[in-house]
């Protein structure tokens, strides 16, 4: 049975093959060190590609001073580095934009990890690279294993080196060659003693840490193991395209949480790393739920770079929002057909476990048939911190004023109760307070309420009198309960207020884009759609907003008339906005593009254009929670939806206009055409009869009658000209093609013609062999018509016109030469324009019968050129292109 | 043309009426106007003309719809006034049943000739006696004997350009559409190949033709058919 290809599978076959067409193929050499060789064997390679004529250009280059290396570099074009200023300290970086602008067949860019100096347009050399390819341009660079993200905690666990630059996997799975440059790790370490690698006085330290034996042969393992996954990975893609083999099994799909802990990160690599294995899908997932309210700004930041790490591995990240956190990531992982669920092992105290209950373990017991997977952790602290209360109920003094005006109240109450009430109404008093404190204000006033309340009724009310002493010790239980209770009630009405606040959030945000998209679809105009989005923006997210739209003309940037904007476009800034529109990503502030930049820009990503940029500048601290800035997309996205929308109208409505316009045209230029050539005809009839008349004895009037003729048909010919040119200026040429002979058109033209060459020698000169082609025949002619009145006018009589017709290299040629005065110099390709006349003949006309032949046989796909002669003359050359041969035609 | 021939003009210009009025001898032809569709079609039915000029741009009704109602009744013979440019209008009025159409501007001989060719043909198709033989130029085609000769000497032709050859001479000095030669000797289903036409045009002057690039006989008219001339 053959077996179908898993269609998911052919569409990544068919998108890998799509990427590659346009793009630039990017070449890897892998290395375990530094040393082993990886620059030398991209030179090497690019010397091989060079001799093989290709454009190779040097765009960075690390030599580390080896001269072997450098030697290898000789003969290689260098795109000059850009100097930077950093902090007094002038750095040479990689020259982007001259790269760019160069655009090479290869270049070369070493070291790709690299970050980039501040100042430079992204952040890291890999997003560099990344716009060369997509440029065009195929990339040669290397990389040491360590520096791949997914293996950046492993590669840490084996050599106690945290490094700090990475590089994407998807970047390097997306690669369309890795090499693996591999020497034995003695050799390795023999090359360092000789020098090769760094300079001597380097050397015994990095022998004595970084290049042990066991290191390198654990991260050459590492790279070799990568790298045959890799060609794995490849062999089953082309099977699976093939449909060869492979037993169907289901898709797995990984979720992986991510916790406001320090954790976080190891988990979600693990995850990627065995996603990877499993060839899975993964999901990164964060709950938001009013636990999370009480975290800090570390916590709440260690999520967001979790996230955005998956994001970095390839995948997709979500952030839910509940307050049942299992229950909800366990609803999500059933609706999106998770397999595997994979959490960190939880961190907190085993006595908190025991009172509140383990995220964790409900998980497990929950998630019924999806595996759980728990990744340990060998950082200890990494427990969440919280603050609570947050900061700003710290700085609430009205609640404490209210803790310590209700305590007073109760205590006057008390006063006036006391004697006449048990003590134990008294307390309850008190209490009430106190619950009244902690239903409106947070944890930290109830406590002071409590506090105070405890203390006035100790002091006041109970024996002995005015002391803190206390004589009795059930009074100390009184106490401790009305601490807790008001602790309770407190954190009850917090979590509560939270809740509420949270809800409310969400329930602003969904209205403003409600609204937004409600007040978007009645607005008609891009400018009032920029302008009110944008106030939009800046009443939710409180920033200076700036809508710059796309341009259909000219395709710049503009902005509207926003007085209110307070958003200012330095150039500098123009130029971010700009990248954004060309690539349709984010960038700017707190991006990994351009991250320089004071605003943060972006895409208006409509259906298949970019359609403008949405420019925000942060007035207080900049919003990096996802979900915020996903809120802010979502606004964008409406933005876009919305301009695309009316251009949409535009377009349209152009449309319309147009074919309005042109059925106008037509009937104008028919109308025009009628009366213009009807009064023609009929002097340029009524001049033939007086000619031909037997009455007109006189010589004289005899010939102003030829005159009148004469000149009648000429005007009828510049009229013809004249409207010919409307109307292939109006709509173009509309060929009704059909099989032609090009002896019989060129037959027609000639007869014509006949009274206008009556005094030149006209020769023809037509292959018998050429083919029919499919032409409109009308206009063929006229182009020979014109050709041969244009040589009726500008040579003398009595000189040659000779018409010639072959084949030749797979067209036909049509070549119509003259005796007459030569063109002057220059004038070859000039005569073809409109209203132009040579400047040596001062011959009447518009200068338009050439501009037709051209556009007739442009519209054909053909060509037209004029030169001189070297015998003298002009020719004109035509060119009409053979498509197929014509149909049989049965004989007889 | 030996006796008074009755011209009735459809054309909304009183200017082209008057020139038309103009360019007849009032001794040889009398010239019946109308300035539009209707009337003309009226006219013609009163007068019975021998010629029929049309325009085809008229206020009212179009005058290929002219043409069209004309041929339910009459056979007059009609030939229609055009500017260049139109030919798809010329094509349907001459397969609507107009006999020859000439292109504005235009000067009287070629008027006079037109109208000649066409009473001409009208007479031959009604006395019923084709000339067997029939001789312009150099070229002379026996219909009833098959043979064509060029300045004297016998050509071979195959069964198909005789074919081609005999319509033409049948209707010499009138225009003949893609259509009416591609129905006549291939059969209707074959009116849309005009490749046909091409290649056999092409043999035709080849055999006919001393400069098959300048013909003198078999003429083209662009983006409308061909014309055997006859004079």
């Amino acid at each position: 049975m053959a077996e179908r290809p898993d269609p998911d599978a052919l569409l990544a076959k068919v998108k890998e093959d799509e990427r590659v067409n346009g793009r630039g193929r990017l070449k890897i050499y892998l290395g375990m060190a530094a040393g082993v060789g990886k620059t030398y064997a991209m030179l090497n390679d690019a010397q091989e590609a060079k001799k093989r004529c290709a454009d190779v250009v040097i765009g960075y280059l690390e030599a580390h001073g080896r001269p072997e290396t450098e030697g290898m570099a000789v003969g290689l074009e260098q795109i000059p580095l850009r100097s930077l200023d950093h902090r007094g300290v002038v750095l040479k970086e990689f020259d982007l934009d001259a790269a760019v602008s160069r655009k090479p067949e290869l270049i070369l860019v070493d070291e790709l990890a690299h970050t980039n100096v501040s100042g430079s347009r992204h952040r890291k050399r890999w997003q560099d690279v990344q716009e060369l390819l997509q440029a065009g341009i195929d990339v040669y660079t290397t990389v040491n294993i360590q520096h791949i993200e997914s293996l950046n905690d492993i590669v840490a666990q084996i050599t106690g080196v945290v490094v700090a630059e990475t590089i994407p996997d998807s970047l390097v799975n997306e690669a369309d060659e890795i090499e693996v440059v591999d020497i034995p790790p003695q050799e390795l370490i023999k090359r360092l003693h000789e020098g090769k690698v760094y300079v001597a006085s380097k050397v015994e330290q990095a022998l004595s840490s970084f290049f042990k034996k066991s290191n390198l042969s654990a991260l050459r393992e590492l790279a070799l193991r990568h790298t045959a996954e890799r060609v794995d990975r490849q062999v089953r893609t082309y099977r699976a395209a093939e449909g060869a083999s492979e037993p169907w099994h289901t898709k797995e799909r990984i979720l992986v949480c991510v916790a406001p802990n320090k954790m976080s990160m190891r988990v979600v690599r693990s995850a990627a790393r065995m996603a990877g294995a499993l060839h899975a899908e993964m999901i990164a997932v964060s709950v938001d739920s009013p636990r999370q309210a009480g975290l800090g700004e570390p916590d709440r930041l260690r999520v967001v770079e979790a996230l955005r790490l998956a994001e970095n591995l390839g995948a997709e990240t979500v952030t839910l929002s509940a307050q049942d956190i299992v229950g909800e990531v366990i609803r999500f992982a059933h609706a999106r057909n998770v397999t595997t669920i994979i959490v960190g092992k939880p961190v907190r105290a085993r006595w908190r476990e025991v009172v509140f209950g383990s995220v964790v373990d409900t998980l497990v017991r929950a998630s019924g048939d999806i595996n759980v997977l728990v990744i340990t952790g060998s950082d200890a602290s990494g427990t969440p911190q919280r603050i609570i209360p947050r900061k700003s109920d710290h700085t609430d003094l009205r609640g404490y004023g209210l803790a310590v005006g209700v305590t007073s109240v109760a205590t006057g109450i008390d006063a006036l109760m006391y004697g006449h009430f048990e003590r134990m109404n008294l307390v309850m008093v008190y209490l009430l307070g106190v619950t009244y404190v902690a239903s409106r204000k947070s944890r930290w006033p109830a406590t002071l309420a409590a506090l105070l309340s405890v203390g006035t009724f100790d002091f006041l009310f109970v024996p002995p009198l005015h002391s803190f002493a206390v004589s009795d010790v059930q009074y100390v239980f009184t106490f401790a309960v009305m601490l807790l209770v008001a602790l309770l009630i407190s954190t009850l009405t917090s979590r509560l207020k939270d809740q509420t606040d949270a809800a409310s959030i969400r329930e602003r945000r969904t209205a403003a884009l409600f609204n937004l998209s409600k007040k978007l679809s009645a607005t008609r105009s891009r400018i009032e759609i920029g302008t009110f989005t944008a106030a939009r923006i800046r009443e939710v997210f409180g920033c200076d907003v700036g809508v710059l739209i796309k341009s259909r003309a000219t395709g710049k940037l503009f902005s509207g008339p926003e007085s209110e904007c307070k958003f200012e476009f330095r150039p500098n800034e123009n130029a971010v906005a700009l990248w954004v529109l060309d690539h349709g990503k984010m960038a700017g502030a707190g991006t990994d593009t351009l991250p320089g930049a004071e605003g943060l820009y972006l895409p208006l990503n409509a259906e298949k254009v970019c359609v403008g940029v949405l420019a925000v500048k942060w007035i207080g601290e900049p919003i990096r929670d996802p979900a915020q800035l996903h809120f802010l997309e979502n606004f964008a996205n409406q933005l876009a939806i919305a301009i695309e929308r009316t251009n949409l109208a535009k377009d349209s409505h152009e449309a319309m206009l147009q074919v309005e316009k042109e059925r106008l045209r037509n009937s104008l230029l028919s109308s025009v055409s009628h009366d213009l050539r009807t009064p023609l005809t009929i002097i340029s009839g009524a001049a033939d009869s007086l000619r031909a008349s037997t009455h007109l004895s006189e010589p004289r009037d005899r010939e102003l009658a030829q005159a009148i003729a004469v000149e009648a048909e000429r005007l009828g010919r510049q009229v013809r000209n004249l409207l010919d040119m409307t109307r292939i200026e109006a709509g173009g040429i509309e060929l009704n093609r059909e099989w032609q002979s090009l002896e019989e058109l060129i037959g027609s033209a000639l007869s014509r013609t006949e009274k206008l060459l009556y005094e030149h020698h006209v020769r023809t000169d037509i292959s018998p062999d050429l083919p029919l082609l499919m032409l409109d025949g009308v206009l063929m002619e006229q182009t020979i018509v014109n050709l041969l009145e244009n040589a009726a006018r500008h040579t003398p009589a009595g000189t040659n016109v000779t018409v010639r017709a072959r084949t030749q290299l797979g067209q036909v040629l049509i070549e119509l030469s003259n005796d007459g005065p030569p063109l002057p110099d220059g004038e070859e390709d000039r005569i073809f324009d409109k209203f132009y006349r040579t400047s040596t003949t001062a011959t009447q006309g518009f200068g338009l019968g050439l501009t037709i032949c051209r556009a007739i046989m442009e519209a054909h796909g053909g060509t037209i050129k004029a030169t001189n002669n070297r015998e003298g003359g002009v020719s004109f050359f035509m060119t009409i292109p053979v498509s197929d041969p014509a149909p049989e035609v049965p004989l007889g | 043309m030996v006796e008074r021939s009755k011209i009735v003009v459809i054309d909304d210009e009183v200017q082209m009426r008057r020139f038309l009025k103009a360019s007849f001898d009032p001794s040889e032809a009398e010239l019946f106007e109308a300035e539009n569709g209707v009337e003309g079609i009226r006219l013609v039915a009163r007068t019975n003309p021998d010629v029929v000029l049309l325009d085809l741009g008229l206020p009212d009704i179009d005058g290929i719809d002219v043409a069209k109602q004309l041929r339910e009744w009459t056979q007059v013979p009609i030939i229609v006034l055009s500017a260049r440019g139109r030919e798809k209008d010329k094509i349907e009025a001459l397969d609507a049943g107009a006999d020859d159409y000439l292109t504005k501007p235009f000067g009287v001989g070629e008027l006079l000739a037109r109208i000649r060719v066409t009473l001409r043909h009208v007479s031959r198709s009604k006395g019923n006696d084709v000339e067997p033989v029939y001789e312009v130029g150099s070229l002379k085609v026996d219909l009833a004997m098959r043979r064509v000769l060029v300045g004297g000497k016998e050509v071979h032709l195959t069964p198909i350009e005789f074919k081609l050859l005999s319509m033409l001479v049948r209707h010499a000095g009138m225009v003949l559409t893609h259509r009416q030669l591609l129905v006549e000797v291939w059969g209707p289903a074959y009116s849309e190949e005009t490749h046909y036409l091409r290649v056999y045009m092409g043999q035709l002057r080849h055999k006919l033709e001393s400069d098959p690039a300048r013909p003198r006989h078999i003429t083209t008219e662009p983006g409308v058919g061909y014309r055997l001339l006859a004079e």
